[in-house]
Parts: C-alpha cells; structure tokens; sequence
C-alpha cells in the first residue's frame, strides 16, 4: 500500500514545484531589461488575430443560437421581452468567457504546447539557453502575456457579437426593432456584470498561456512527446478554466451581486 | 569607419582573452573525476581530461557512451553528480545564473541536429545573439556580421531562406555559423559531420581548421566520423562506457593495442 502511493504522492508534489518555480522563472523575467515588444506583438497578433474568426463566429451563435432556443419558453409566460435581457446576461456573465476560453485552450494552449514542445525536443531552447540569450523572457514571458491581454479582448468581442447574434435570432422568429432589442438588451446589464467575466477573462487567459507554456517548455523525450504536451496542455488549461470559474462565480456572489 | 572600429575592437578583445586565458595556464577546461548518473543509469563514471588553449580535441566513442553528456556538462546544461568540471578556471556547477550566462556567451555549442530556429529565417537566426546577448542595436553592423559569417560557412544565397527549406548539411553549417558568430573562446561540437555525404563532411572538417585559425578557438570535437577526426583532431580521446580509455595522436592510436580502439580506424 505504502509502496504504491508514495511514488505517485512524490510525483504530484515535483510536479507542484516544477510549477511553482515555473511561476517565478516567468515573474522574475518579467521584470528583467530587453523586453521583448516586438516578440509580444507578433504573439498578440498570433493568438488574437487567428482566433478571431473562430471566436467571432462562436459568439454570434452562441447569442443567435440562446434566442431563437428561448423564445418558446418565454411564449408560454408571455415574456418575450425578457429574451434579450436574459441573453446578454447569461452570455456576458458566465457562457461568453467560459465558451471562449474553453475555444482558446483548445486552439491556443494545444498551439503553444506543441510549438514549444517541438523547440525543446528538437534542442532549439537549449541551443538559446546555451549562447547565453534567455529562453524564458523571450518564449514564455511573452506568450503569457499575449494570451492573458487577448483573451478578454476576444470574449469581450464574442459577447457583443452574441447580443448581435441574438438580435438576428429575434427577427427571424418576429420583427423587433434594432433600437428596442438593444435597449432591452443592455438595461439588464450593469458594470458589475461586465467587470468580474473580464477580470475572470484574464484569468482564463493568463492559465490558457502558463499551461502551454508549461507544458511544452517541460516536455521531454521524442516527436511524441510533442503530442502529449499539446494534448495535456488543452486538458490541464481546460479543467483550469473550470476551476477557476467555480472560484470567481462565488467571488462575485459574495462581493458584486450582494 | 565603423567597421574598422569594430574589428579593432573584437581584435583588442581577442588579445585580452588570449592573456587571460594564458595566466590560467593555458588549460581552458579541466574535467576531473567527473561522475554523473541518471536514475540508477551510470553514464559517465570516471572522466578526467584537459583542454589547452587552441587546440582540437576530438573525442571517439560508441553511441549511448556519454559524449553529449559530458559537453552538456561543460555549460551548465547538466550539473555533475560528483567531481570538478573546471572551465576557464570556474566551477560551472557552482556558477550564479549571471556567471554562467557571462561563461556561456564565451563558449559556442553546436548542437547534434544543428537547432536552427525553425520560426525565423537564417538572417533572423544569426542576428538572434547579437540582438539578444550581445546587445547590438545597429542594423547594418548586425548585417554586415551576418553576411560576413555566411560567407566564411558559403552560404550567402540561404539568408532569406527559413530553415526548413535547407538540407540538412546546410543547416549544420548555418547552426556553425550562429555559434561562431560570437566568437566565441571555446567550441564544443557535438557530431558536426554526421549523416552528411562525405564531400560535405570533408568541407565542414575544414571549416572547423579555418575557423580555428582565424577566430583561434578552442575545441572540442564530438564524433564518429574517422575521416572528420583525421582532418581536425591535434589530440583523440577514446570514450567508452563513461570512461575515457586512450589518448593520443591519430596515428598512435591507429596502431592501439586495444582492439576497441583498433576498431574505431577501420
Ligand atoms: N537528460 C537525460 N535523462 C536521462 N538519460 C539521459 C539524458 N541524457 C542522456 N541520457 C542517457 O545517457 C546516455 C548517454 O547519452 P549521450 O547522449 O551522452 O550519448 P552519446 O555518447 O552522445 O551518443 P551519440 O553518439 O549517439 O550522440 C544514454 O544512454 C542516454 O540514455
Ligand atoms: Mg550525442
């Protein structure tokens, strides 16, 4: 019993400290001089700029997709006006950055793990470690930053592209005016409802990086440890999201909405 | 005008280093009782071995034996389990992270599979330690040094090229020329002709002589290409199982006693 468990205990805890001194490698290089703006650019351009038609797309939908599956229902009360208040609501406070997120960790986190996992197995940042340039200011720093910039910025977009989508699904089902659906849809938001999903955005963002990052900057081993790095890197920044949203849905019950 | 400052510059630099390296008493690195071990695995078990100023090591050995290892040492890549890897006079294990960049800007490692990096083209690949180590803001001083540096491995038309679209000969040589770019005091190459056709192994084997005369480095040669050794080697080691087990010119060794050695010319 004793013998089974204490190699899989140690391994979670190496784990939790590779992590951790990942962290810190990522914080101190942060600060160190020769930040590397061109490198965060073209990273932000990279992971904002070619997930924006995909996310684009996603939120349209997601709204257009809430509206035309609600209306039936709300029929029935007789509260069909509620439908694009309800939608922006639930979109802008939970499904839009949770959606989003979960999207870029499956695009973003899996391109970071393989793009860094097959510079590890191929000796590429050793080869930068060994001429003395500094592999982590340059590769992780940069696309850490990059995701947790682009993130927000993304579902705040795919959030509007919803309220769109949605006015779209109501005038398919009936007409309502563009100035009445928006009216309806943005009287039921407040600050505090935009404010915690992009806070909880940059989150999501800023794990949707670390994970890729570390996972594939740790990757060891063969061409198939590429593959293993992108793979547990969508897994890992995937039930990070989850977590974290559990955390910031209480966080804001608790110091928002009371 | 900027230019003959800057050669005189690297020139002054050169003299400074060739003193310093000659109060250490000429022996740049200085492996004793090296030992290293991964999990129960001993690879390297006993490996003593000095490297003078300008001279061409070149270290034989079978494949699993612990070159790589014992040349990852000498960077700081892996920390020794016991012994002294003793470089310029430094303890590298024992280095600060600030020490060991300043000892690894002085060393150039070039890598087994070359570690072009395969999302910038050859020029940005060349630029990437002047800009990023040496600090170089000028654009045309950075292009002159690129050009120059294709040149001496002759392979000026490949500088807009992305490394993916070079044959693997081609990327040994740009990867030699990254490294020699910073002209650096020590090279350690790590098999710099294997898997290349002979005619392309014979040019890189006298690459690494003309660059040895002009940049007047140190190095240390990693291979199992006998022909390659011929050309480069002042001085052969003999590495089997984590132990160096002869040394020697390459006509002393040619006639060996021991027929793993022996083996090793044929
Ligand atoms: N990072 C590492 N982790 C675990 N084992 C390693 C590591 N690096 C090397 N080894 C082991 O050390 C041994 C020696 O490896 P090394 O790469 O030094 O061989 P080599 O002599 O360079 O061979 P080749 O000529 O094929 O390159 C191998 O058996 C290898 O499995
Ligand atoms: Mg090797």
């Amino acid at each position: 019993m004793e013998q089974i468990k204490s190699p899989s205990w140690s391994k979670t805890f190496e784990e939790v400290g590779n992590q951790v001194s990942f962290m810190s490698g990522f914080i101190r290089n942060i600060f160190r001089t020769g930040f590397e703006w061109n490198e965060l650019v073209r990273q932000c351009y990279m992971i904002g700029y070619n997930s924006f038609k995909l996310v684009g797309i996603t939120g349209f939908i997601l709204g257009f997709v809430m509206t035309l599956q609600s209306i039936p229902t709300m029929k029935v009360f007789g509260a069909v006006s509620f439908v694009p208040g309800m939608v922006s609501v639930s979109v802008i406070r939970e499904i839009g950055p949770v959606i989003i997120a979960l999207l870029c960790a499956g695009k973003v986190a899996s391109g970071i793990g393989a793009e860094l996992g097959s510079m590890k197995v191929t000796e590429q940042i050793d080869a930068m470690e060994v001429s003395g340039a500094n592999p982590v200011q340059y590769l992780v720093v940069t696309r850490i930053i990059a995701c947790t910039l682009m993130v927000p910025l993304l579902s705040v977009m795919a959030d509007g592209l919803a309220i769109c989508g949605g006015y779209f699904g109501s005038n398919i089902s009936g007409h309502v005016t563009a100035v009445l659906y928006f009216n309806k849809a943005f009287h039921a938001l407040a600050f505090g409802d935009l404010l915690p999903s992009v806070i909880k955005s940059v989150f999501f963002g800023f794990a949707i990086g670390f994970v890729g990052c570390y996972k594939g900057y740790n990757s060891n081993g063969g061409t198939e440890s590429v593959g293993v790095a992108a793979n547990s890197a969508v897994v890992s920044a995937s039930l990070w999201i989850i977590v974290l949203d559990a955390v910031a849905v209480q966080l804001t019950s608790i110091f928002v909405y009371n | 005008m900027a230019n003959n400052e800057m050669e005189a510059a690297i020139e002054n630099t050169g003299k400074a280093q060739t003193t310093s390296a000659k109060t250490a008493g000429e022996v740049v690195i200085r492996l004793e009782h090296l030992k290293k071990s991964f999990g129960s695995k001993e690879v390297l078990k006993d490996i003593n071995m000095e490297l003078r100023e300008g001279e061409n090591l070149v270290v034989l050995g079978r494949s699993g034996t612990g070159k790589s290892v014992a040349i990852k040492c000498m960077v700081g890549m892996l920390a020794q389990d016991e012994g002294i890897c003793n470089v310029f006079g430094q303890e590298v294990k024992t280095l600060s992270e600030n020490d060991l960049k300043s000892l690894r800007e002085k060393i150039g490692f070039l890598f087994q599979s070359g570690a072009l990096y395969d999302s910038m083209t050859v020029r940005d690949n060349l630029a990437f330690p002047l800009t990023r180590v040496r600090k170089m803001k000028d654009n045309d001083e950075i292009n002159t040094l690129v050009e120059e540096m294709l040149e001496n491995v002759g392979l000026l038309d490949a500088i807009d090229k992305m490394p993916a679209d070079l044959s693997g000969g081609m990327r040994k040589r740009i990867g030699l020329a990254r490294t020699l770019i910073m002209k650096p005091q020590i090279m350690l190459y790590d098999e710099p002709t294997t898997g290349l056709d002979p005619i392309t192994s014979k040019e890189i084997s006298e690459l690494i002589l003309t660059m040895r005369k002009k940049y007047k480095t140190s190095s240390i040669i990693i291979t199992h290409d006998i022909a390659c050794a011929k050309i480069t080697a002042d001085r052969i080691l003999v590495m089997n199982d984590g132990i160096f087990i002869a040394e020697g010119a390459c006509n002393e060794l040619e006639h060996s006693d021991d027929e793993l050695v022996r083996s090793f010319f044929k």
